[in-house]
């Protein structure tokens, strides 16, 4: 009877499935494109997930949505714009270039720059603080010299 | 002295970014709806789903649409005060409930009090995404011309309402 009981739970997890949200339209191309797209757009609520693999609710109504105007023959560009005109440009994963995420998209590359700049400019710097000396003669004696009785050891 | 000066304006910089980085909410998305037209919608009336509800009834009126569900927990926290201003008569409220069950919505309006005009009932959840609703409660005030003005997210305390939303709605009302 227990070996029954523990067998019947070792049965159990066949019964509960995991994975990615679960609602898949009758159509597997029109699903894949749908979650193509989901993919470079952001679940609102919570921020960090794209609203392919979020298990918000509004996740999913989105998704149903976006579903339902692919198959009306919607493009993808129509679908992310109307999509922006609801949420804001905060939807995108890819933010647009605008007047400000100009600091966004260059800024990164304007730091490397500055950075290049110092870097150049602090070598430029310490090349001219350690002159170049020609050595006089006497110095040149001791030198090899020295040099010499290192190599006698 | 160079050395020091330039490592210090880099400090203060750096310290002015994080300082308003404390103060700034990333779960407040700015609408891009603000400054558009309310998005119409037609939808039944949650205590008489016979008769139904649309922002072009409300012409020439200053508005509240609060979007609320008996399953919202900060809906709660907020219901006291839309209550108080109900009670105050200045601006209508009226209550879109998003994504809830006719009779869990009734229930929590019989039990707690009904601050809202008129109730509409979004069961899908369709006309939350016009209006760009992510996250119950939200609180739109739409003007004369059914242009929305402002939006609260989340809750409506009694200082969002001293300090934004009455004198917006004081403002909007003394417009043609």
């Amino acid at each position: 009877m227990k070996r029954l009981i523990v067998l019947l739970l070792c049965l159990i997890p066949l019964f509960v499935y995991a994975g990615e949200a679960k609602d898949l339209a009758a159509d597997p191309v029109l699903e894949k494109r749908m979650i193509g797209l989901a993919e470079k757009l952001r679940c609102l609520v919570c921020q960090n997930e794209s609203l392919a693999s979020s298990h918000a609710e509004l996740a999913e109504d989105l998704r149903r949505e976006v579903r339902e105007q692919m198959s009306k023959g919607m493009t993808d560009q129509q679908i992310m714009d109307y999509l922006v005109a609801r949420y804001g440009d905060f939807v995108l994963y890819q933010p647009p270039v605008k007047s400000y995420t100009v600091l966004l998209w260059f800024g990164p590359f304007a730091l490397l720059l500055a950075g290049v700049g110092v870097l150049i400019f602090q070598l430029r710097k310490r090349r001219q603080s350690v002159p170049e000396v020609e050595l006089s003669a006497e110095a040149q004696q001791r030198a090899s010299t020295l040099l010499n009785n290192e190599k006698d050891n | 002295m160079m050395r020091f000066i330039l490592p210090f304006i880099v400090f203060i910089v750096l310290s002015g970014f994080l300082y308003v980085g404390l103060n700034l909410d990333p779960r407040e998305v700015p609408s891009p709806l603000i400054g558009k037209a309310a998005p119409a919608f037609n939808l039944p009336q949650l205590h008489d789903p016979a008769k139904t509800f649309s922002p072009q009834d409300m012409k020439g009126k200053v508005w509240l649409l609060n979007v609320w569900a008996s399953w919202c927990v900060s809906c709660k926290e907020e219901h006291p005060v839309l209550l108080q201003l109900s009670r105050q008569n200045i601006v209508p409220i009226y209550g879109l409930d998003y994504k809830d069950k006719r009779v869990d919505a009734e229930m929590t309006l019989s039990g707690a009090g009904n601050p809202y005009t008129v109730t509409v009932s979004d069961t899908d959840g369709r006309i939350g995404i016009d209006y760009g609703v992510y996250g119950v409660p939200e609180t739109y005030v739409i003007d004369k011309q059914g242009i929305i003005q402002y939006k609260q997210i989340g809750p409506v305390t009694h200082r969002s309402l001293n300090e934004t939303i009455l004198p917006l709605v004081a403002k909007l009302e003394k417009q043609p």
